[in-house]
């Protein structure tokens, strides 16, 4: 387990004092932990919970209801494919399977390594040039198998193709 | 700074905003929305602002009189990045950095046409100039998304110079609640949101509540994978949402607003929030709205990532900070709804009607759409289809005039096959039913749904029986689990509909999928599992020779279920290449240079890199 880089305690209760402590602010309060921590640790939500004294399952509640919570480790490079309908239909699975090979992890999950993290999106609302894949937040559109594979050459995460 | 304190403010402030940008007739502008920006219309900005400044021309302009504009989408999202010359609305497309000194010189400063840069009459090859005259316009009506290209969305100048806000002012000052409310209802304005409510009816019932406090809601969660037109609305155009809830809020007596945004769309929650913040500090948000004594004021709410969270009540819990799990609406939440507190709900779109029938009055918004629908309704027209973006028809155009006078029919040479409307509580509609006007009514009876707007084009390669496991399989994982009937049946749903997919299915099968789609249309708790067998079912009824190839004859004549598909080489047309086995990424091809290859189906993980890759035509799926 890496070191976490703020110490949970402080990042909590600085977190919570911008919103006074308010329960109905937990969606928000996550997500500013998360914005720390890339994710969130069992030790932040445990502080969470034994600092507004709510039960930590009301909190693991909340963190495993929202696609916007992580509660693992995630990878330094986060591909995000669309698998909105717009996408589906032109073939935006054919490009996931192909990151799944190419990159060895399942959908929406991270490389062991914690290099990479392949994900999935419900539509990112650029659909008419589906099949969009996200790479670090650069969006790239029209995307086939093809393509992608030679994205993935020229940004070196492959070295040759076959 | 609160610049408006009273109804003269207002009106003056418009009057000079509006001579100001009189004053600069012509300007150039680029859509920077989410979109645009993905096919590089940033960098056309940036090469158009370094072009008109070496002009010797100021490219930021002062105040409201400017020469170019970052704007919101004109939604012909397919020729992006797109750029128009206003006031002739000269349509360039497909533009690149390096055309920007010629748009600067030619066309800005010299008045020339640049011809490369035209669109062309797909039927004649003309090149069409101006945007009025494009066909993919040429059928719209466009009032929702008529400020899109005219202004920067990230000012509220912008937006009072061309006459925003002037509902408002109508509406604070001119009318009483009760009759914004009869206008609104006259107007038989529909929510957008998907189910239809009538708009006004739902407003005069929170009006009618005696509380201490009351609330108005914009729901921005746009849940429907495949349509975007809340979020184009929020990046293009926020203010005229903004305007939409402050009447809204008076009218039925509100003093606190939320906007609550998907969070995958970051550009919207950025307009929106700027929206907020200007209008605050312009004093049309805050205490003694324009000196009437009507106080308001609205926050953001970030979306969680969860479809649910779109339907009302789930809504309001998550903006509560718990889960976004939906309960039974015994009571409406026009009478308890967020805190317990009377509350109106309503979608982007809906809100964005609102100044315009204020504005226009509810005579003249009854003279588009349909007898029992009015006004004009966002379609994302996305998919197979040729023209793909965002278009706006008054409700009752039929599906075939949206598909092909708009849309231009299928992109390829492949044929049409059916539409997907209503996004995952929707259906699909066969070309038979392509004459039919779309209407809340008209869709539903057909098995699907008019929803948020969401218009999937699909042809030949699509595959029916893919299409409906996609849906299930995303509304089993996005079902909140609270019943069983959703749950778990969606889940035997998802089974059933995967092991079709693979061959391994019975006949008994399908008859089982029929019967667990109305055990779970029947007994599920919220809309979520209500209409989630509408894909199945529409699919089963429209193209039931599909799932029978799919059950009976392992076969997907789609050539899309990767179970049952082979790519296999033509030796006659093979070159022996070597370009698919070189790009293979599993070594699944054989054959030495100049010799056939062959490709071993079970190395194969159905990529189809060699039937892109090939130049021959070679490939092909068997
Ligand atoms: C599962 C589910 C998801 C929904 N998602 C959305 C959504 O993303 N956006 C929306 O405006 N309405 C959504 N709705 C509809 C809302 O519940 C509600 O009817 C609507 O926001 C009311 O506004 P309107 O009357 O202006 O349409 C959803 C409903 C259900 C059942
Ligand atoms: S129908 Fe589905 S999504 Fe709706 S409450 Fe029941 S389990 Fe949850
Ligand atoms: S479906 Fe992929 S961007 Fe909308």
């Amino acid at each position: 387990m890496p070191q976490l880089p703020v110490e949970p305690a402080k990042a909590v209760s600085e977190i919570l004092s911008r919103y006074h402590g308010d329960p109905a602010r937990m969606i928000e309060i996550l997500q500013d932990l998360q914005e720390i921590y890339r994710y969130l640790p069992k030790e932040v939500i445990e502080e969470v919970s034994h600092q507004t004294e709510i039960p930590i399952n009301r909190i693991y509640h909340i963190a495993t209801f929202y696609k916007a919570f992580h509660l693992e480790p995630r990878g330094e490079t986060i591909i995000t494919v669309c698998t909105g309908t717009a996408c589906h239909v032109r073939g935006s699975f054919r490009t996931l399977d192909l990151l799944s090979e190419r990159l060895g992890v399942k959908p929406n999950e991270t490389s062991g390594d914690l290099k990479y993290t392949l994900e999935t999106v419900g539509c990112v609302g650029a659909c008419a040039l589906g099949p969009i894949v996200i790479i670090n937040g650069k969006y790239y559109g029209h995307m086939t198998p093809d393509r992608m594979d030679r994205v993935l050459k020229r940004m070196g995460i492959i070295e040759k193709y076959s | 700074m609160r610049s408006i304190r009273k109804k003269e403010d207002l009106l003056n402030l418009y009057e000079n905003l509006r001579k100001e940008r009189e004053k600069q007739g012509k300007f150039i502008s680029v859509c920077v929305d989410t979109g645009c920006l993905a096919t590089g219309s940033g960098a056309v900005f940036s090469a158009l602002k370094e072009e008109i400044a070496k002009a010797g021309l100021n490219p930021e302009g002062e105040g409201v009189k400017k020469i170019l504009r970052g704007t919101g989408s004109l939604g012909f999202d397919s020729e992006n990045p797109v750029v128009v010359i206003y006031p002739e609305k000269i349509f360039y497309r497909k533009v690149r950095p390096g055309d920007a000194k010629y748009i600067v010189h030619k066309t800005l400063l010299n008045g020339e046409i640049i011809e490369r840069l035209l669109y062309k009459d797909p039927e004649t090859n003309e090149p069409i100039p101006y945007l009025d005259d494009i066909p993919f316009y040429k059928h719209q009506k466009r009032l929702l998304l008529a400020n899109h290209g005219i202004i920067d969305p990230l000012s509220i100048e912008e937006y009072i110079s061309i006459g925003g806000y002037q509902a408002l002012l109508k509406a604070l000052t001119e009318m009483e609640p009760p009759q914004i409310v009869e206008e609104v209802k006259k107007s038989k304005l529909r929510g957008r949101g998907g189910a239809g409510f009538p708009t006004g009816i739902k407003w005069e019932d929170a009006a009618k509540r005696d509380s201490d406090i009351k609330y108005v809601i914009c729901n921005a969660d746009e849940g429907d994978p495949g349509a975007y037109m809340d979020r184009s609305l929020l990046e293009g155009d926020p203010h005229s949402v903004v305007e939409g809830m402050i009447i809204g809020a008076y009218a039925v007596g509100a003093s606190h607003g939320y906007i609550y945004v998907r969070r995958e769309y970051p550009k919207a929650l950025e307009s929106a929030t700027k929206a907020i913040e200007d209008a605050r500090e312009a004093g049309l948000l805050g205490d003694n709205i324009l000196g009437t004594g009507f106080s308001f004021d609205i926050e953001i709410a970030r979306g969680g990532g969860a479809f649910v969270a779109g339907e009302s009540t789930a809504l309001m819990a998550s903006i509560e900070g718990k889960p976004a799990e939906p309960h039974t609406k015994y009571i409406h939440a026009t009478q308890a709804g967020l805190y317990s507190k009377p509350t109106v709900l309503n979608n982007v779109e809906t809100w964005a009607n609102v100044p315009i029938i204020i504005n226009k009055g509810a005579d003249w918004y009854g003279n588009i759409g349909t007898e029992k629908s009015k006004g004009t309704k966002i379609f994302s027209l996305v998919g197979a289809v040729k023209n793909s973006g965002l278009v706006e028809v008054p409700i009752g155009t039929t599906l075939r005039e949206v598909i092909f006078d708009i849309g231009g029919g299928i992109a390829s040479e492949k044929k049409f096959k059916a539409v997907q409307t209503g996004g995952p509580s929707g259906g699909v509609l066969p070309e038979s039913l392509l004459d039919m006007p779309i209407d809340f009514d008209t869709l539903t009876k057909a098995g699907s749904m008019m929803g948020s707007g969401g218009m999937i084009i699909m042809d030949e390669h699509t595959c029916m029986v893919d299409v409906a496991r996609y849906y299930i399989d995303f509304l089993s994982k996005e079902s909140c689990g609270k019943c069983t009937p959703c749950r778990e049946g969606l889940r035997q749903m998802l089974d059933i509909l995967t092991r079709i997919t693979q061959g391994e299915a019975t006949m008994d099968d399908l008859d089982l999928l029929e019967e667990l789609s109305y055990v779970v249309k029947d007994a599920s708790l919220c809309g979520l599992g209500q209409t989630a067998p509408n894909p199945v079912l529409s699919t089963l009824k429209y193209f039931r020779d599909e799932y029978v190839a799919h059950v009976r004859d392992k076969h997907c004549p789609a050539g899309v279920c990767a179970a049952l598909i082979e790519y296999e080489i033509i030796p006659e047309k093979c070159t022996g290449c070597l370009a698919c086995k070189v790009r293979c990424p599993v070594g699944a091809i054989e054959g030495e240079k100049g010799e056939v290859h062959k490709i071993d189906p079970d190395k194969c993980i159905r990529c189809g890199i060699c039937m892109e890759v090939c130049t021959f035509d070679a490939v092909r799926i068997k």
